[in-house]
Order: C-alpha cells, then structure tokens, then sequence
C-alpha cells in the first residue's frame, strides 16, 4: 500500500489514471491479452461517452478482425463491455464501452462466492461461481452444471437432485442476489423502422440509448420462468471415456428444450454490496461495543432489509418493541436491557444507530450513510497512523475534530514539540492528507497578517486514498505476474513432472519409477517453488484485502453523491 | 506585493523530499529580502529542508513497517478461491490464448499438456445478446476459398476456350485491325511519357527543395552578419 501511494489525485469526475490502469491489469489477467488492448484503447480514448465503433478499435488495437470480434464478444458476456447503436442518429454503427465499475469488480469475485456460501451453502457457492466465471447464463444450465459439480464431489451412488440446485437458484433471485440480465439493445435499423419517438420528430438526434439502462427498470427482473427440469446431477468420468460420453451427450443436450431459453441471469453486484455494507456495520459495532449490541442491530438489519431502498440515508424507523420481538430467542436479552443497549448505541460517537421519536417505547434507526462516513473516517485515520505513526495521526484526528487549526494551535493542542509537529503537519500537508487554508486579513495576502489555517477534507482524502488502493490493486498484480514469469521455466519443469507422474501412476508404474522422476526436482528447486508460493498467495491475499478497503471507501464515495442530490 | 506569499507557497514539498525552495521577494536582489521575520513562521536557520536531487525512488524506504495481513480461516478460502478463480478461468472457452509462435519441434511437454486441453468445450454465445457484426463470417470465407478453385479451374482448363474466342472477335473485327492497334498504340504511348514526366518533375522539385535547404543551412552570404552588426550597433549606440 505505501509504495504505491505515489501521489494520485484526480478523481473529480473523470475516472483515475489509477483506477482505468488496474481495470486495464485485472482485465489482462482474467482473460487474455488482445481484449485487454482493446479495452485499453476504449478505456484511454475516454472522451465525453468513451465509446468506440468495431472499425476504430480494430484500427487502434493493430489486431486482426476476428480476434477483435471475439474478445468483444467476451467482453459483452462477462458485462465489462456494453454496445449500444444508434448514438448518432438511426443507422450509425454499434458502439461499445467499456464499464470500469464491472471491471473492478473482478476482484471482488472471491468475496461474492464466499458470501454466497455463508448464506446458502455449497450450492449458492457454486451458483454464484458459474454465473461469475461464465458473465451470464441460464436458469436450466446453470443448475446443471452445478448439479454435476457438486455430484462429482459427492460420494460413490449419490447424486444432486436438479430440483435442490434450482431451489437455492430461486431463493438467490427472491433475496435480489441473481437478475436476470437486460434485454440487448435493439439494433438502429429496428429502432428506425418503428416509430418510437413520434411525439418529438424535429429532434430525430436525440441520444436515445446513451444511458445504459439499469437491469432493475424491466419488471421481469426477478421472475423466474417457468422451467421444466428433472433428473440429477451426473458424475462426470475420467480420461478417454469421459470423452466419449460427452460427445454423445451433447447434442441430446441440446436437443432438449427447458423453456427458459433466452433468459439470462447475472449476479446483482449492488445486493452483494448492500449485503457487505450490512456486514461491515455490525461487525464495527461489535467491535466498539459488544457481541449483544452487534445482534441487536444485525436485526434492526434485517427487519428493514426489505423495507429500505438502496440508496436510503438510514432505515425506515424501528420501534423497541418491534425489535424486541424478531431478536432471536437464543440471545436471552431481556427488555430493559434492550432499552439500555439501544441507549447506549445512540450514545455511541460513531453514531451507528440514532433515535427517530418516543412512541412505541422509542423509535430507533440505523445511519447507514453516517456508518459509512465514519468508517471511512476510521479508515483514512488508521493508514495516516500506519504510515506516518501515532503522533502524527494524533495531528490527524486533532484536525478533524477542530476542522480549522493554526500551525501553533495544532502544536499546543497535539502536545507535541513544536518542531516535530512542525515536520509532521508538513509531511502531512505534501501527501496531500490536510489542506492549508489562507485568511488574510489585508487584501494583499502578507504573510504576516494572513492566518494559515490546517483542515483536513474527509471526501477528497477518501477519494485519493481510493485512487491510491487501484494503483495498489495494480501493482500487485503487475508484480504477481512478474514472479510467475521470472519462474517461467520452473513453473512448467513442476507441471510437467507432476503430468508425468499422473500418468504413470495410471499406467500402474512401480513405486520406484515414481520417486525417480519425483526426484527430477531437486531441493533447491523445491524450495525456490515453495519461496513463489509464498510470495504468490500473499500478493493475492494482500489484494483481496486491499479490496476491501476499496469496498469501504468506494460505498462512502457514493453514499455522499446519493446523499446530497 | 504578491510575490512574498508566492515564496511562501513554494515552500512545496513534493513526495516527502521538499524542493528547493526559492526567494523571491518583493523588491528583489539580496539575501534577506523578506518583508517579515521568517522566524515568525518558524522556519529557523537550521531547519531548512535540503534540496532535491533526481527523481524519486522507485521503492522508496517506509519510516513504519507495514501491518502484516490479515489471516484467518476467512482470507485462505478467500486465496482459494481466487487463485482456483483464476484457474478456472483460463480454462474456460472464453479465455483467449495469446499467439504463440508454433515451435518447430514439438515438446515433450506438450503432449501432457494437450491431454488437459481436451476438456476445453467450445462456446457458442446467444447471438441475440450480440451485435450482429461481432458474427464470425465462415460463410463469406467459405465463399471466397469456392471462388478461388474456381479461378484456378478457369485459368488451367479453359485457357483454350478463352484463346479461341478472342480469335474470333478478333476474326469479326478484321475490317480494320490495324487501325485499331494504332490508337491503342497512340493512346499508351503519350500516357507513359505523360507519367515519365511528372515523375521527371517531382524529382526536380524535391532536388530543388533540398538544395534549397542546403544553401539556407549551410552557405553563409554574410547578410545575416552585416544585419547582427547592424543591430549590435544600435545597441551600443543607446549605451
């Protein structure tokens, strides 16, 4: 994170060099090289739509017609690419854009499986995994493939009913995780031949598909079609016959008809985030206050899941006494102690939860926006303290509580030397964390009778820290990539001896044969694999936890958008 | 007046190693040109920031060690998955290899790794969903290899054909066969030298161009001199 945080400040509008980089990386190292050029072009040109026709990109990518068609066309399915046509006027060509926001997504990938899997199990696990690594599909295949990966898993005899699989499908798309995906824009020809705006024809030009529409504005978004499936899973056998089997099985496939055909499901990533937001608060809370406060608003949560829009500030009101009845039994809290948690939650500085009115035993409310304003604070707060030490986030947290401090003002008040917080509020006010403010009090801006006042600017800092975790997201994949390929050779020396070694092992060679060719890699070459290993998993996982950081800041980024219009 | 808060704002630092940091104060020249006590500002003798050189450091040393990551049963099945993610989907149809040069000689290797490759299944999108130019056009291409038998059939069996019917068109048109040849000898002959010509001209003028060039760069006539001197004159005529 420290590395990488090489001053990064645009984020006003246009997009962040950081950010278009790391989708640019993430997109190269999901799929492959030439959709990545392409995405690059589309993403670089960024002009006011940033969208680009087959022939411009074609010319810009120097690439070779049908590869430029296909990695387009896997661009569309994994959603990091739209098209729209008739942009100018009916009958000019297709465009495509890329979206940066599905893009970096991709690295979020892990963390939806994973709440898939504490939510509903392996099955969710697996649903949601299809549907990520393959963009869309549909109701029918999805279950299938499921249904055979988890009876490939299973023991010897037993196999995965295709009607268990498409009833966690079911409960996914009623809890809003799954979608089905927007009907495509009609081609301009179509759109020509129709009259579709016959009330305004002295502005034929108008952008009629420019903004892309939102899945949730098509009524059907959450209905699940009719689908006939039976039978279960089947276990898919090894090697040659494997083989044969699958190509007999295919075309009796496809022949069969579910009558969901043509209606596409996606993972709605904004449930998910609404779901990581959820999760992100109660654990803050459990960590501040306790176990019992945290499952007091886990639900309050819960109750108002429905009942609140996504974009709200806070949840619809809640009554003590409503929120006494759906507590679980099992938590044993009785009213009056409810009463004094609730209390104290209200009391609390983070202001997580916030009190609404008096009837009903008290109405109470949970700040979803303020949740996420004051960790993002926190969060800004701990990289100051992690990067520039204690003293200097005591400075930090001085300013944002004061708003306005002058140089000596912050010395006194910080209780630091006069010459160390002078170096600190420096080195602070050169990373761009505070913002030196002028008051003059003549017209001419003379120093000496001019006030010099420190503040420091939560949303612009947290947007910067924002830009600064992509640059982070894309360095370590960059460096990822590095490792894997200064280790080229020996990377593929391991894969190739283990292949040797399955295949002997099912040829039935003898036990020595087997340690002979395990012996072709030698200790330093083990420990040269054992070293990568290493260093790989921990880029990974660095990246799946600066992620969330990315998450954190990304949702306070848009709570105050949504917040002040 | 300005100018003093300007020297105040420079005192810029860029990347945690401050610039240099210049004076410019209000009436100029001199060292203590400030209209104010710098010490009021509290920047004393000795703590002024030393200069910069070069460019900053690629990994610059952190004063604080980062935090180790977090781990727990969450964040390894979490690089589980991510790492299987990436497996996965790289083996999928719609992972595009990038152009490998073909070896000439084929690795032992390879055959082991073919056997993987066979569980690739073929992807066919919804061209529903797709524009319809992003179609591969096998049809068109089909088309053009049928075409190009074609043509080479032509040329290998019916060279005789085509011989014998330019025979008789030009039996048909014997009333004034070399009337014919004439023109068509007339009309080619003034489009070559027409063509000769203009290559002729371009030539010249790019000759012309580049000696012009040459004269302008390298030949001194002296008038530039006289006209230095000139103005040198005038300069030291207003001292």
């Amino acid at each position: 994170m420290h590395r990488a945080c090489t001053g990064e400040t645009r984020a006003s509008g246009a997009r962040g060099a950081g950010e278009r980089k790391c989708c640019a990386v993430c997109v190269d190292n999901e799929k492959s090289h030439v959709s990545s050029g392409g995405l690059k072009t589309s993403a670089e040109k960024d002009d006011s739509p940033g969208a680009q026709n087959l022939r411009t990109i074609i010319h810009e990518t120097d690439t070779s017609l049908d590869l430029v068609k296909k990695s387009l066309c896997v661009l569309v399915q994994h959603g990091t690419c739209v098209f729209s046509s008739g942009r100018k006027g009916p009958g000019s060509p297709t465009e495509y854009q890329t979206c940066s926001n599905w893009i970096l997504r991709i690295l979020r990938y892990p963390r939806y499986i994973y709440a898939a899997k504490t939510l509903y199990g392996d099955t969710g696990e697996l649903i949601i995994e299809e549907l990520l690594q393959r963009g869309h599909m549909t109701l029918s295949s999805t279950v299938k493939t499921v249904a055979d990966r988890l009876t490939q898993n299973m023991e010897e005899g037993h196999s995965m009913d295709y009607g268990e699989v498409s009833n966690t499908f079911s409960k996914l798309v009623e809890t809003h995780f799954l979608q089905r995906c927007p009907p495509p824009p009609r081609a301009g020809t179509k759109d020509s031949s129709t009259p579709a705006t016959p009330a305004t024809p002295a502005t034929p030009a108008t952008p009629a598909s420019t903004a892309v529409p939102t899945p949730e504005s098509f009524p059907d978004c959450y209905k699940i079609p009719h689908v006939t499936l039976a039978g279960r899973g089947k276990r898919q056998l090894s090697a040659e016959d494997g083989e044969d089997q699958r190509n007999a099985k295919k075309p009796k496939l496809d022949s069969q008809t579910h009558g969901d055909e043509g209606i596409y499901w996606q993972v709605n990533f904004e449930r998910f985030h609404l779901h990581f937001r959820d999760q992100a608060i109660v654990t803050a809370v459990a960590n501040k206050l306790d176990q019992t406060s945290s499952e007091i608003v886990r639900t309050m949560l819960r109750m108002s899941e429905v009942t609140t829009s996504p974009t709200a500030a806070c949840t619809k009101p809640l009554s003590a006494n409503e929120i006494f009845r759906s507590l679980p039994g099992s938590y044993n809290i009785s009213r009056p102690i409810l009463d004094q948690y609730l209390t104290l939650l209200v009391d609390d500085p983070m202001e997580f939860v916030g009190k609404a009115g008096e009837s009903g035993g008290g109405m109470y409310v949970v700040n979803l926006h303020k949740a996420l304003a004051n960790l993002a604070r926190a969060t800004i707060e701990s990289v100051v303290q992690e990067r520039f030490g204690s003293r200097s986030a005591r400075i930090f947290r001085l300013l944002l509580r004061k708003r306005h401090l002058e140089q000596k003002q912050v010395e006194d008040f910080a209780m630091v030397p006069a010459k160390e917080a002078k170096d600190m509020l420096y080195t602070l006010l050169s990373q761009n964390l505070v913002q030196l403010q002028e008051v003059p009090k003549t017209p001419d801006y003379a120093p000496s009778r001019t006030f010099y006042l420190y503040t420091v600017n939560q949303l612009p800092t947290a947007r910067m820290l924002l830009q600064n975790c992509y640059k982070t997201v894309a360095n370590l994949i960059e460096r990822r990539l590095f490792e894997t390929k200064e280790s080229k050779r020996l990377l593929e020396k391991s894969q190739r001896i283990e292949a040797i070694l399955a295949s002997l092992q099912a040829g039935g060679a003898e036990p020595e044969q087997l340690t002979e060719v395990e012996e072709m890699i030698t200790t330093t070459e083990k420990q040269q694999l054992e070293a990568l290993r290493l260093h790989i998993n921990k880029l990974d996982s660095a990246e799946n936890q600066v992620d969330e950081t990315i998450f954190l800041l990304e949702s306070y980024v848009i709570s105050t958008a949504t917040s002040t219009s | 007046m300005t100018t003093t808060t300007d020297a105040l704002l420079l005192v810029q630092f860029s990347n945690g190693a401050p610039s240099t940091f210049t004076v410019m104060a209000g009436k100029g020249r001199g060292v203590a040109a400030f209209t104010f006590n710098i010490e009021a500002l509290g920047i004393g003798r000795g703590s002024m920031p030393e200069a910069r050189v070069g460019p900053s450091p690629l990994f610059p040393n952190t004063d604080f060690k980062p935090i180790p990551l977090k781990a727990g049963e969450d964040e390894d099945y979490m690089l589980a998955l991510k790492q299987e993610m990436r497996g996965t989907m790289q083996r999928l149809p719609h992972n595009i290899k990038p152009h490998k040069s073909k070896s000439e000689v084929e690795r032992y290797a390879e055959r082991y790794l073919k056997q993987r490759r066979v569980t690739d299944e073929e992807w066919t999108p919804d061209w529903n969903l797709l524009p319809k130019e992003l179609m591969p056009q096998k049809k068109k291409l089909r088309v053009k290899t049928v075409t190009k038998k074609k043509t080479v059939k032509i040329s290998s069996k019916d060279t005789k054909d085509v011989l014998n019917k330019l025979d008789e068109l030009a039996k048909t048109e014997d009333g004034n066969p070399e009337k014919s040849d004439d023109e068509t000898e007339k009309e080619k002959k003034p489009r070559g030298e027409d063509e000769e010509e203009v290559e002729a001209e371009e030539y010249e003028e790019e000759d012309i161009e580049e000696d012009n060039d040459y004269i302008e760069s390298y030949f001194d006539n002296g008038e530039d001199f006289a006209a230095d001197s000139d103005e040198n004159m005038d300069g030291e005529a207003t001292y």
